[in-house]
């Protein structure tokens, strides 16, 4: 429950990650999205020509597709997309030791909690600030075992062959028009190596802070699970309010290599007038498995959908996913899975909640190609309306081409009943704490699945979303 | 016993919210602490309700009389706060809270009762939930089972008398808590309510109930028979035996000669 102290703490505004800290860039590209900017942020990095050349490239890409017409409400994005900034450096170069990070940019990640949990939990810790990461360090004990995990533009410039060896091979630009725009003005980002049979035992972790206005954040990750090994990643984001709209579109890409486990968790709390378009896909060989634990808060409006590309015989692809769309909010959100090979399995649970105005929406597909024989998958979605106005539709898209096959799917759609409200009520729970623990054990098999901090970081974020909902 | 009345109420009438029907049309009922009441009365008499209407449940909404409960006036007070001031009732048809697991549910019902700032002690809460359990006869791994969520019936009652058990009320209601048990069970409950009785002599319990059978366990100081919304008879056990007997024939005629008045 929150207590007293923590709702003075977040003052007035429900949302915590509401401050913003006074900073000059040292360099800011121009509005919108064009050539000129392209060159300017590939100039700044100091690229080899083929990035340059693959940047151009994406741009026509993404100047030739079209807008999604499905999904959440874009029409309003073009206007957006045309005042924000693509690219805002935020200090000369990335620093492995925390002291050396800019005063500014440490207090905001201190307020954050990043370097308490970096001592505590993680094998290693990432931070971007704007469009660059501004921190990247690892334990020692992995990167003597071959572990890499950096930004992504120190893993062009360290490991050229590795990188390019699998860069755009999981999310090519031609995907979607936002994987076309991620292409063209990437920034930031991690890339991580782990080597055959290393299994990292604690999680590797990038925080992500998006701190100036109307700016785009794109970062790209790249992660390369090598045979046998097994590790998890997880990812945190959050943004100020401001009263002008924001942009996310990230890509990360994912290749798990045989018989090797990778976890990749993602707490997105974006402040509500952020759009956050993000294409997330794993390569899953034989042997390997790939879990996507998917949390997504906040937002404007949030299109996501984690995927597996079931590609090795008895690969196997979970996609676990919640979404809590409050007031004004639209998640679109849900998971793919391709069936590629035989006796690939594959499951996906998806719940969301949503609360007056707010619409979550499961969008879903599941392919089995002809020859995925003894190919399974299971698809649940399970949506929570916490009020009579709040809203939620599946679309759940089914292709199967493979006789042999079993696919299930199931969804159901409750409401916080007047009978358990008054259930809990009739013990002594306050309205207020009875609704948020109904929601709690509604989200209980997700946030069962996380380190115990972040589930309980999940928890309570829920519960922040919460209050003022009943009354 | 003469000590003023834990539970006070006159004429109180109820319907369903917004719904024309009234459904008790004038209740009057006096427990006095240490009490035990039991109410009998054919289905659909109105016993859930009233039990729902003392517990604040908001389907139903209060048309007429009063209810005092410890000296305050019950009826202002939200459903919660009527809890946290000593009122419990067992339900019929508890749901089920997915998710939720008992010892959880159990942990945040005591925290709310606390004052701000105040966190509840967890090895306390620990000895206490499987002290209770162990009175039950039940086994410490049901604590971690979601809230009724697949219960069978019995299991569901069971988990109503933990409740009362962990939350010590000062009157408990128990609405059919026998149905559903199995004779071993109805024994284990009776005992539990028993002991709790003996450990705190000043809880009072308001049992309703269609069968003589659970009274010979919990022995009852006054029986009251209630037919269409209204206590047309109080008195002593010897009231339930004689329903054994005659079922509530009389008491339909005396109501049919009463409206037909
Ligand atoms: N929410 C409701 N909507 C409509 N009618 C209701 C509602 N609640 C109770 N009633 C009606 O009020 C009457 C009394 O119901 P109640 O549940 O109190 O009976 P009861 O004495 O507990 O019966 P039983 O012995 O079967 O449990 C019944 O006719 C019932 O149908
Ligand atoms: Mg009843």
């Amino acid at each position: 429950m929150p207590t007293n102290e923590a709702v003075q703490d977040i003052g007035l505004d429900d949302y915590k990650y509401h401050f913003i800290t006074e900073d000059e860039p040292v360099f800011r590209s121009g509005r919108g999205l064009n050539e000129k900017v392209v060159r300017e942020i590939s100039a700044q990095k100091g690229e080899p020509q083929w990035m340059l050349d693959f940047r151009l490239k994406s741009l026509d890409i993404y100047n030739a597709k079209p807008m999604p017409t499905w999904g959440g409400d874009l029409s309003q994005l073009e206007s957006v997309l045309s005042d924000i900034f693509f690219y805002v450096r935020p200090q000369e170069r990335m620093e492995r030791s925390w002291d050396d990070v800019p005063a500014n940019i440490k207090e905001t990640f201190d307020r954050l909690g990043i370097p308490e949990a970096e001592r505590e939990i993680l094998a290693g810790v990432g931070a971007q600030y704007e469009s660059e990461m501004v921190y990247h360090s690892l334990k020692e004990e992995w990167e003597a075992q071959g572990v890499i995990f950096d930004s992504i533009e120190d893993g062009l410039r360290n490991h050229p062959e590795l990188f390019r060896e699998h860069f755009a091979t999981v999310v090519p630009p031609g995907d979607n028009k936002f994987a076309a725009m991620n292409s063209a003005v990437w920034s930031g980002g991690s890339f991580v190596y782990i080597p055959p049979g290393v299994e990292l035992e604690t999680p590797l972790q990038a925080y992500f802070r998006v701190n100036q206005e109307q700016m785009g954040q794109f970062e790209r990750t790249l992660i390369i699970a090598d045979e046998g090994s097994r590790a998890h990643y997880i990812e945190g984001c959050t943004a100020p309010v401001y009263s002008t709209e924001s942009f996310h579109s990230g890509v990360i890409e994912i290749v798990v290599k045989p018989g090797a486990h990778f976890r990749y968790t993602t707490i997105q709390n974006w402040s509500n007038n952020m759009y956050n378009l993000v294409t997330q896909r794993s390569l899953v060989h034989e042997n390997a498995t790939m879990e996507w634990l998917d949390g997504n808060l906040g937002s404007k409006l949030t299109m996501k959908y984690p995927s597996c590309f079931l590609v090795g015989e008895r690969a196997h692809g979970s996609i676990l996913s919640i979404a809590y769309a409050g007031n004004g909010q639209h998640q679109d959100t849900g998971g793919k899975v391709i069936h590629a090979a035989p006796r690939t399995s594959s499951s996906i649970v998806s719940k969301s909640i949503s609360k007056g105005s707010g619409r979550a929406s499961y969008r879903g597909l599941c392919k089995v190609y002809e020859g995925s024989t003894d190919a399974k998958s299971n698809v649940e979605c399970d949506a929570l309306l916490i009020d009579e106005a709040a809203r939620t539709d599946t679309y759940p898209y089914i292709e199967i081409d493979e006789n042999q096959s079993t696919v299930g799917h199931e969804a159901r759609v409750s409401k916080v009943g007047e009978e358990q409200l008054f259930y809990l009520m009739s013990r002594g729970m306050p309205e207020e704490e009875a609704m948020a623990l109904i929601v709690r054990g509604f989200i209980e098999p997700i946030a069962r699945q996380l380190p115990l901090e972040y589930a309980v970081e999940l928890n309570r974020l829920i519960e922040l979303e919460m209050e003022g909902s009943v009354g | 016993m003469s000590d003023a009345p834990i539970l006070k109420t006159a004429g109180l009438r109820a319907r369903v919210t917004d719904e024309e029907i009234e459904i008790l049309k004038g209740v009057d009922l006096e427990i006095r602490p240490g009490e035990i009441h039991a109410i009998m009365g054919p289905n659909g008499s109105g016993k859930s309700t009233l039990a729902k209407v003392l517990a604040g449940h908001p389907g139903y909404e209060v048309t007429g009389g009063s209810a005092f409960f410890d000296g305050q006036d019950l009826l202002e007070l939200e459903t919660d706060e009527r809890a946290r001031s000593g009122v419990f009732m067992a339900f019929q048809y508890p749901v089920a809270i997915p998710g939720v697991s008992i010892a959880n549910f159990l942990r945040t019902a005591l925290q709310a009762r606390l004052e701000d700032g105040e966190e509840l002690d967890l090895f306390d809460f620990q000895d206490i939930l499987l002290e209770r359990m162990e009175l039950l006869e039940m086994s410490p791994s049901f604590a971690e089972r979601a809230v009724n969520d697949g219960f069978s019936g019995g299991e569901k009652k069971r988990n109503e008398i933990l409740q009362m058990a962990v939350l010590e009320p000062a009157l408990a209601i128990m609405d059919e808590t026998d149905s559903g048990l199995d004779i071993d069970a109805l024994k284990v409950v009776a005992r539990g309510v028993n002991t709790l009785q003996k450990e705190r002599p000043e809880m009072a319990v308001l049992l309703i109930t269609h069968y003589q059978r659970l009274l010979n366990y919990i022995q009852p100081d006054f029986v009251h028979v209630i037919v269409d919304g209204r206590i047309v008879r109080s008195g002593g056990p010897e009231v339930a035996l004689s329903l054994e007997e005659g079922g509530y024939r009389e008491y339909r005629q005396l109501q049919s000669t009463a409206s037909a008045a």
